[in-house]
């Protein structure tokens, strides 16, 4: 049996939650590594020294360090193409190409709002912090304009990248969670009808469920 | 059947356009005004329904988004012209990881400050100065990492230049219009990075080519 392997960060962390997800659908056996951000640990030297900019997740196998949560799934899904979900990064070059298209959307037209969304209704609050009322109102409409485009496409198509579920998918699970099931702006994604069956569809997978359930878990003690 | 690239003036399809020319992959280019707003047009929306360049057409192919595109041909032509993507499993997941340190950290950044200091007035709205100085911070702080990294790297993703590499040059190379470049050139490795990386023959042809919108 392989070595497991390690991914630091709490899974609470929508990028860390994103790693997981991943490495369930490639059926791939890994470690979670607390990182306690909420006294700093992610900004401290021995953290620095794996993820010099002081975010999670990080990850480890035998071969390789990285970080950044969608260069892990590409490398993950690349080195494990030949078990779990095969079809996760495409089985040919148009489809992988297609997956990559909408991994970028993704990662630059709807992870900026949705994120910023997250952090304020989600976040802040448990945080103790101001909630800024203008990043609110921006973030949303320019997560509706995305959105629009998302609802014409998911009519056309099953998933983003085509008829099956992929990397490009799985990358929008973790912000879409938390803004479905803790804020009020859930109804950006259910009331939209192609986005709202997607979103199901999606969310509905065991890996999924499983990565909700780690998220519940509580945290581990300190030292 | 050639490749057609759209916005070549624009930063983002120029990591498309360096890309070919290291691939020594033939295209068209066909313009798209973004101060006129032709991005937003509905012709163009059919092919990138987000209204942003570039998108390129590949016979019947569409596709778009600078990243996804640069590697799609990199993949595709692994077999001629620079070798963009590494030898190994380990070696791309290592261009992956910078080259979604570009677009997550380094990109927003600087994205910002060109779209204040240099588009804010033809693209008719108020240059936020608060923005521009975040951004400028924030910007900074990134390239202490960098220049951490390739104090014992040549490139980003090792001692090969990549994808990872490549993705910064367009928009880097506006600090230059911005009278921002010292943010480079303070920074001895970051510096000689990009000394290397904006003369290569393919950054050199593109800029030829496809001058900025925003001459001096």
């Amino acid at each position: 049996m392989a070595t497991p392997v390690k991914v630091y960060g709490p899974p609470m962390s929508t990028a860390v939650s994103r790693v997981l997800a991943c490495l369930l659908e490639k059926d791939v056996n890994f470690q979670l590594i607390p990182v306690d951000m909420s006294k700093g640990e992610h900004k401290k030297p021995d953290y620095l020294k794996i993820q010099p900019f002081g975010q999670v997740p990080s990850f480890q196998d035998e071969s390789i360090s990285l970080f950044e949560s969608r260069a892990i799934c590409r490398y993950v899904s690349e080195k494990y193409a030949n078990q779990g979900n095969k079809r996760l990064y495409g089985t040919n070059p148009l489809e992988k190409a297609s997956i990559e298209q909408w991994l970028e959307a993704e990662g630059q037209s709807f992870n900026p709002p949705s994120s910023a969304l997250v952090f304020q209704l989600a976040f802040a609050p448990r945080m103790k912090l101001k909630q800024d009322l203008g990043v609110i109102k921006q973030s949303e409409e320019k997560l509706a304009k995305v959105l629009d485009v998302y609802e014409q496409r998911l009519g056309e198509s099953r998933f983003l990248a085509g008829d099956e579920f992929t990397l490009a998918d799985l990358s929008h699970l973790p912000n879409t969670q938390y803004l479905v099931s803790v804020t009020e702006k859930g109804e950006m994604f259910t009331k939209r009808k192609n986005v709202g069956r997607w979103w199901s569809e999606i969310s509905g997978r065991d890996s999924w469920k499983k990565v909700v359930d780690l998220q519940k878990a509580p945290p581990p003690k300190s030292a | 059947m050639v490749v057609k690239v759209y916005g070549p003036a624009f930063a983002s399809p120029k990591r498309v356009l360096i890309c070919l020319v290291e691939k020594e992959i033939e295209f068209e280019t066909v313009p798209v005004d973004i101060i006129k707003g032709e991005h937003k047009d509905p012709e163009y929306l059919k092919l990138q329904p987000f209204g942003v360049v570039p998108v390129i057409q590949d016979g019947d192919y569409t596709l778009y988004e600078s990243r996804a595109i640069i590697r799609y041909y990199a993949e595709k032509y692994k077999a001629q012209g620079t070798d963009l993507l590494g030898k190994t499993i380990e070696e791309r997941g290592t261009v992956e990881q910078w080259l979604e340190v570009e677009a997550q950290n380094y990109h927003p950044s600087i994205y910002n400050l060109v779209l204040h200091v240099l588009f804010s007035d033809k693209m008719g709205f108020p240059a936020d100065a608060k923005v521009i100085e975040e951004s400028e911070k924030n910007l900074g702080k990134v390239l202490d990492i960098y220049e951490e990294r390739l104090s014992k790297s040549k490139y980003l993703a090792g001692d090969f230049f990549s994808l990872a590499d490549l993705s910064h040059i367009p928009f880097t190379n506006y600090l230059g219009a911005m009278g921002k470049m010292y943010l480079i050139k303070e920074r001895e490795h970051v510096s000689a990075w990009w000394d290397d990386i904006s003369s290569r023959p393919s950054w050199k042809k593109v800029l030829e080519l496809y001058p900025a919108p925003i001459l001096e």
